[in-house]
């Protein structure tokens, strides 16, 4: 198993990668993907139980990105994990290719469900942990939200319905990078008080600092071991995290760096 | 055989296949005991989830469950199904080609009373354009309980449209197919190709028309979706004119697909009768509804004869 200093280590080659990627791509999310990193870093290295070489195993753990525009992280991470060849990265977003703008599952090994359109993510999740629960299943689903999705109504429709199944396999965690497409999320439509109202929905809620692998899988632990209660985990973030001028920066939200921009953020990522 | 709703044969279906199939879950929107799966819900309440008021979510449960190795069927009224919950269809379930089967009850003006809100009439037309879609509208009971084992068998992504009222009943002179529409009545000066309760209507207009010696070809076209374009197109070319009948908007429902399908091979004339390009309304009664768009076999028959004679 990887210690602490590789994951942080993995969470910086990840993110160049992801710069790299959508750079090359001319386009994609680069601001929600490095503020999600760090979370799906610590999943697919220390919490999922999965096998890249079969990724339909029966007894693998879900993971679910809610939060489709993410997909370049999301990527990343398959590809370092086994999933496919990193050579993919090359092509994202080509016409026919294996890694489409939004995570499609019929044409991507590890992609559970296909996502892209929001709030969607949660009910799925539900579902299969519904599905778990019949079979009497141990496996775990974990569920990737963004905090501007948390606009959607349905997430909230998901949040009710797990809470009433009592889907205790089941963790959300919420990117809460802060920044939506217009601008700070308490600007658009405030989400505050946010950990209350998962709390009133009647979720188990941990918050932590989003960036901090520790934090993240002494909070996926917990999850784990809380009963009769789904989980949500509200992760703390930085949009463009890693990268100083990319860092709360509401246009990277859907833009990628110029050629220049991404010379200067490999240099500060892979410099320190 | 008494006439039986299309839902309630849902109902009965839901529990005989649940006994065997272990596999299969049902999931509803607080909708259980009008779309009749509450006779599942009580026989077998592990494999039975209701959701409330939130179509959303229906789908994406469903989505969820068919991902977690479940047949799933999932229903509300099918206005609310498909109007509330495209984004999840389309994206989701039919996008992933996931195995759930959306059975809808009160299609097409039979919420007749409810009014605007709640008629289908626009429900066929937003199921058929989504890429892997299957769209059928059976007829009657049985009709319904072939289109579901063929579903179950199939598999994939299914749009089943059934009916509030109380139903007819087909002449059992054909074996169902899916995707395979079904000569009711050989003729030769036109055609009336149908769905749903307007195949009966179609029938009974043919009647009429027989005795004014004009000779109606009638077909039930349950699978709008793959259409049965082979079918269609020789009946095309040996009338030479087509009626279609459906108890939906005029657009793009299984008018719009069959006029695509002959304009594309073998155009001749089509005329489509249906709900013209308004809401509706409230209506006491389903037939005195029927005739105000002008959809009961006498008002078929002479508008047929009328559009006929003009040729």
């Amino acid at each position: 198993m990887v210690n602490d200093e590789e994951l942080r280590k993995l969470s910086k080659r990840i993110r160049v990668d992801v710069l790299r990627a959508t750079t090359e791509a001319g386009s994609g999310h680069p601001g929600g993907s490095l503020s999600a990193t760090d979370i799906l870093v610590t999943l697919y290295w220390r919490v999922l139980k999965h096998d890249s070489k079969n990724p339909t195993w029966p007894d693998r753990d879900w993971f679910i990105l809610s939060k489709g525009h993410a997909a370049p992280a999301l990527y990343t991470v398959l590809a370092e994990r086994g999933y496919f060849p990193k050579e993919q990265l090359h092509h994202l977003r080509e016409y026919d290719s294996l890694l489409q703008g939004h995570p499609d599952a019929t044409r991507t090994p590890g992609v559970e469900v296909s996502s892209g359109s929001l709030g969607n993510g949660l009910s799925i999740s539900s579902g299969i942990a519904s599905a778990l629960k019949i079979d009497g299943k141990s496996n775990r689903v974990y569920c990737l939200l963004g905090d501007g999705e948390c606009d959607e109504g349905l997430v909230w429709e998901a949040a009710m319905f797990a809470a009433h199944r009592k889907l205790d396999n089941l963790t959300a965690i919420v990117d809460r990078n802060g920044l939506q497409i217009d601008g700070p999320t308490e600007k658009v439509v405030s989400l505050e008080p946010l950990y209350d109202k998962w709390n009133a929905f009647n979720w188990h809620v941990i918050r932590v600092n989003g960036h901090d692998h520790v934090q993240l899988l002494a909070a996926f632990e917990e999850a784990k071991k809380f009963k009769v209660k789904p989980t949500v985990i509200l992760a703390d973030t930085i949009k463009g995290k890693g990268v100083s001028f990319m860092e709360g920066v509401v246009g990277f939200h859907g833009k990628a760096c110029t050629p220049t921009e991404l010379d200067a953020a490999c240099k500060e990522l892979e410099g320190d | 055989m008494s006439a039986k709703a299309t839902r309630e044969a849902y109902g009965e279906w839901l529990v005989e296949a649940g006994k065997t199939n272990k596999d299969i879950v049902v999931i509803d929107a607080d909708l259980a005991e009008s779309t009749k799966t509450i006779i599942f819900g009580k026989a077998y309440p592990d494999r039975f989830f209701d959701v409330g008021a939130a179509e959303q979510n229906l789908v994406d449960v469903a989505a969820g469950l068919a991902i977690g190795g479940k047949k799933v069927f999932a229903s509300s009224f099918a206005y609310f199904l498909t109007g509330r919950a495209w984004d999840q269809i389309r994206n989701i379930v039919a996008h992933d080609n996931l195995n759930v089967i959306l059975v809808a009850s009160h299609g097409g003006l039979s919420a007749a009373a409810d009014g605007a809100s709640h008629l289908a009439l626009q429900d066929v037309a937003l199921m058929r354009v989504i890429p892997n879609m299957c769209v059928v509208v059976p007829v009657d009971a049985e009709e319904t309980k072939n289109t579901l084992n063929a579903a179950i068998a199939t598999g994939g992504p299914f749009y089943i449209r059934l009916r509030r009222d109380k139903e007819l009943i087909l002449p059992k002179n054909y074996q169902f197919k899916l995707g395979k529409a079904e000569i009711m009545r050989d003729g030769s000066d036109l055609t009336l190709a149908a769905f749903g309760p307007m195949v009966d209507a179609s029938l009974k207009a043919a009647a009429i028309l027989k005795e004014k010696k004009i000779d109606a070809r009638v077909i039930n076209v349950h699978t709008v979706k793959p259409l049965d374009s082979e079918t269609l197109v020789s009946a095309a070319k040996t009338t030479g004119i087509m009626f279609t009948v459906e108890d939906h908007s005029v657009l793009g429902g299984l008018g719009g697909a069959i006029a695509e399908a002959l304009s594309d091979k073998y155009p001749v004339p089509v005329h489509r009768f249906g709900v013209p390009d308004v809401y509706g309304g409230s209506s006491r009664n389903f037939e005195s509804f029927l005739k105000e768009f002008s959809l009961t076999p006498d008002q078929i028959a002479a508008t047929v004869e009328k559009t006929v004679k003009k040729q």
